[in-house]
């Protein structure tokens, strides 16, 4: 014994202290002697912090009045020319009168009961959370209730009930069905398809004016919407979430068009869907010196002269391309829906992506 | 026969109408036998009890700040223009959630100032539910019989950050739109239902018109409803178990030492919601927090740079920021029997809180069956006490830490003028580095502290007065403790290891070779406390050359 590194088995799961050996243990001297404060020795330092107590409590008054004058000389209706200078100065004098009114309740509490109010610690005995007997008697009646009941001599009733009880809260699951539409392919398409044979004009966003292919200058963007969403009544917001995109213009030869999107572009003009493909935040930062698209929300970084493919972040596929061509009064328009579904990817895309291209 | 009733009487007459008052209530209610049980019921103090406190407070403080705001708020998400008086944003098209959080800003008076205390309490909210977890985690409270009530304050930190987002989306500004359009964007990562649980929270496609008032309905009924349940049954058992209290002279797992409830112990607690109240004002007064104004309506197209959720979002988002899609030529997303997958969001999102919530949630049964400790325990740990649990929770710390750092990884790099990249790398390599570090460290300054604490009490503690001995030497004078001091430093168990035990039929099961393992991993490393006898042999080898230190300085004057 006494040695406490090898660690000899312990049934009770009580560990092992050191040296193994109670006698050898530092005794609980128990609680320290009470020290007494100077407001309990000495008159005049009580009389002090009752003061100081009864100041805090005014301090507590004052700071009601700070708010309650700052409520109503303070106008902010229509017409009282209010400006925001105005109102940071009521929430200032609001929020300080407040403060006042608060701590001086409360740090004259606390300073009350510290300085005050007997300090003595007082120690409680603990007791047993549960008693034996307390046990003993619980399960008594849970057997004769169960016992009155019958249950376990009569398993017919038992077993439908709990079939009754298992099935009863389906209606309660099924009645959220109507929350939202079945997404069928919705997320497939978007503004951007031709209408009735009509192709759609790129636009600026967020004034809705077409852009000219000669508006576009070397090392220029623009954020686009498609023609006639501002005239859109419902769910506009739903089609700006998945139209919106980036036009920029790059030297021709600095971009390198694989096989099928020779046509996409017109003169350096690239078009490019603006919803991040990680989890769709607007990719709004370009970095016109070294062509690449910065995500604010997760820092994706997308290069375009290799087609958007992701270059940096969590990203995991090149942002959708908006074929585009000039129209014969010169406005850019789009060609096609994008080839792929935008934004985020979900579990249907990649049939959805099939479904588009076939 | 009613004449006898009558003289039959209760014999206590109060002498005051207030006394006759609550004579009236309490022969209804029953309210003198809940003040002889609680009236003096005693409550130890120590300042790091306080972090609960501040959480059941600043809950009080959002619910009156938050049902003054709902005075105001409409949660509709149809169009309209605005015409408050805010100027910038004059006839701009928004939501009406939006417009109305504007009217709160600068329509009503002290809208703004209820909209700051909302918010900055409930910053604070989570923060105290957190900062209170990790002290009860490195004191080791979530040991029996407190381990359900872990439970409980974790499934409220959960909660908390339930409500905290909820809210924080209502206002439909551009900020908070970004915010859900995240959220967006992880639903529909999440295999097979993702689409589905997308349009069906949405109403639709992102963002539809119905998100608003379904959070809405969220965040001022449901979410409240259940914190405040939570709150009731987290309350009621630290009363069954009576609350627990630090190592120290007079204070073992039997008792509990303290102030009586009334009047020290309600009138500091009592006092301190109005403080707590009054420091929260002050933010409100002179930090502005949430300015939606400065944001604008929620439009998908525009983001300004440096987004930031809330803090307590922010470490799921670091997570979203630190996985790379693309490593090499392996794409993280890739499609599965024609159906896509896309692992660079759904990892990220959900492994770490994963794995930080479902290790929260079981570790008191963890290292219970780890020690095979079933006592119960009302004295706490100090924390270098127990070496091992306090580096394995720093470990988690840094790592959440790490996370949270990412989320705002942008702000890193052009705060410091560093690449962003870099910053990312860096933050990518202390994802798995960081936890490892923080383990190996907080182990050794624990065990260090430990033998700090020997030290002390076995030798007493330096003095600062130098003292040359005769012959030469120098020596510092160490002062003995005394032994209510001395107590508090070794009044510990340093547990040994525990070997696998042979079960019932004599078989040393896989399970309990591994339960050895880890116990072996737990306690190996131990700092015995100093006994009786080591103090002995101390001052045998010690007090001669004190005393004559002490002899050759009364000479010297």
């Amino acid at each position: 014994m006494g040695n406490h590194s090898d660690g000899s088995p312990n049934h009770s799961g009580t560990v092992a202290t050191a040296g193994q050996n109670e006698v050898e243990k530092f005794q609980d001297p128990g609680l320290p002697p009470h020290r007494l404060r100077l407001a309990d020795t000495d008159p005049k330092a009580a009389k002090r912090a009752e003061r100081q107590v009864a100041v805090l409590f005014g301090a507590s008054v004052v700071g009601t009045l700070i708010f309650l004058v700052a409520y109503f000389a303070i106008d902010l209706g229509a017409g009282s020319g209010a400006n925001i200078a105005t109102i940071r100065l009521q929430n200032a004098l609001l929020g300080l009168g407040t403060a006042f009114a608060m701590l001086g309740i409360g740090t004259g509490i606390v300073h009350w009961a510290k300085a005050l109010m007997p300090d003595h610690e007082v120690s409680e005995e603990r007791h047993a959370i549960r008693t034996e007997e307390d046990r003993l008697a619980a399960v008594r009646i849970v057997d004769d209730i169960v016992e009155e009941t019958g249950i376990k001599r009569r398993p017919l009733i038992r077993n439908t009930l709990l079939g009754a009880v298992a099935l009863a809260p389906l209606p309660a699951i099924a009645v959220f069905g109507d929350l939202g539409p079945r997404p069928d392919n919705k997320l497939a398409h978007t503004m951007w398809a031709p209408l009735e044979g009509k192709l759609k004009r790129l636009t600026r966003d967020p004034d809705g004016t077409p852009i000219k292919a000669s508006d576009v200058t070397l090392g220029s963007a623009f954020h686009v919407i498609p023609e006639g969403l501002n005239e859109l009544h419902e769910g506009k917001l739903n089609e700006k979430a998945k139209a919106v995109v980036l036009l920029m213009r790059l030297d021709p030869a600095s971009l390198k068009p694989s096989a099928g999107r020779e046509d996409w572009s017109y003169n350096g003009i690239v078009a490019y869907s603006k919803i991040c493909t990680h989890v769709g935040c607007p990719v709004a930062l370009y970095e016109q010196q070294t062509h690449h698209l910065l995500c604010p929300c997760h820092q994706s970084t997308f290069d375009l002269t290799q087609e958007c493919k992701v270059i940096f972040g969590p990203a995991s596929r090149p942002l959708p391309q908006l074929p585009i061509a000039v129209d014969n009064e010169g406005y850019l328009v789009a060609t096609s829906d994008f080839k792929e579904p935008v934004g985020p990817s979900y579990w249907e895309r990649d049939e959805h992506e099939r479904s588009v291209n076939s | 026969m009613s004449a006898a009733s009558t003289a039959e009487a209760p014999a206590f007459v109060a002498k005051t109408k207030t006394g006759r008052i609550t004579d009236f209530v309490d022969s209804r209610v029953g309210g003198s036998g809940i003040l002889r049980e609680f009236g003096r019921k005693v409550f130890p103090d120590h300042w790091s009890f306080m972090f609960g406190e501040v959480a059941l407070y600043s809950f009080v403080i959002l619910l009156l700040s938050g049902t003054f705001l709902t005075f105001w708020f409409d949660p509709s998400m149809a169009e309209t223009r605005y015409a408050g008086s805010y100027v910038p944003l004059k006839n701009v098209e928004m939501s009406v959630a939006y417009s109305s959080s504007l009217n709160i800003s600068f329509d009503i008076r002290g809208g703004l100032f209820m909209r700051q205390v909302h918010h900055w309490s409930a910053l604070l909210f989570v923060a105290s539910i957190a900062v209170h977890m990790l002290r009860v985690f490195f004191t080791g409270a979530f040991r029996k019989p407190r381990e359900m009530n872990w439970v409980v304050g974790s499934v409220l930190l959960i909660l908390a950050m339930a409500a905290g987002f909820t809210g924080y989306s209502l206002p439909d500004d551009l900020l908070s739109g970004n915010g859900l359009r995240i959220i967006d964007g992880v639903i529909k990562a999440i295999p097979v239902v993702g689409t589905y649980i997308s349009f069906f929270l949405f109403g639709g496609e992102f963002p539809g018109t119905a998100v608003i008032g379904r959070l809405y309905m969220l965040h001022i009924l449901l979410v409240p409803a259940l914190i405040l349940l939570m709150i009731v049954l987290h309350l009621f058992m630290v009363v069954v178990h009576k609350h627990t209290q630090y190592p120290g002279p007079g204070r073992n797992d039997g008792n509990v030492v303290g102030y009586p409830l009334g009047p020290v112990y309600a009138a500091k607690a009592g006092g301190f919601f109005f403080i707590v109240f009054g420091v929260i004002a002050l933010m409100a007064a002179f930090f502005t927090i949430n300015p939606i104004w400065n944001y604008g309506p929620y439009d998908p197209s525009p983001v300004s740079a440096g987004t930031q959720p809330d803090w307590y979002i922010g470490f799921v988002d670091g997570a979203l920021r630190l996985m790379p899609g693309v490593i090499g030529d392996f794409h993280f997303e890739y499609v599965i029997f024609g159906y896509t997958l896309t692992l660079n969001v759904l990892l990220p999102a959900l492994v770490p809180a994963g794995i930080l919530f479902t290790v929260m949630f079981m570790y008191p049964w963890i290292e219970r069956w780890i020690t095979k400790d079933d006592r119960e325990h009302h004295v706490l740990d100090r924390p270098r006490n127990a070496p091992t649990r306090t580096a394995i929770g720093a470990a988690g710390f840094v790592w959440y830490c790490v996370m949270w750092a990412a989320a705002g990884s942008d702000l890193i790099a052009t705060h410091f003028h560093v690449s962003l990249n870099d910053v990312t790398y860096w933050l990518r390599a202390l994802f798995f580095v960081g936890p490892i570090i923080a383990y190996i460290v907080t182990k050794r300054v624990a065990l260090a502290l430990q033998r700090k604490d020997r030290e002390i009490a076995l030798h007493g503690r330096e003095t600062g007065r130098i003292v040359r001995l005769p012959h030469g030497e120098f020596i510092e004078v160490h002062a003995p403790l005394d032994e209510y001091k001395r107590y508090k430093l070794v009044g510990f168990e340093s547990p040994v290891p525990l070997p696998a035990v042979p079960n019932e039929h004599g078989v040393v099961t896989r399970k309990e070779k591994r339960r050895a393992f880890l116990s072996r991993w737990f306690f190996e490393d131990r700092v015995a406390p100093a006994t009786p006898a080591e103090l002995e042999a101390a001052h045998g080898h010690h007090a001669p050359a004190v005393e004559a230190a002490e002899e050759s300085k009364t000479l010297s004057h």
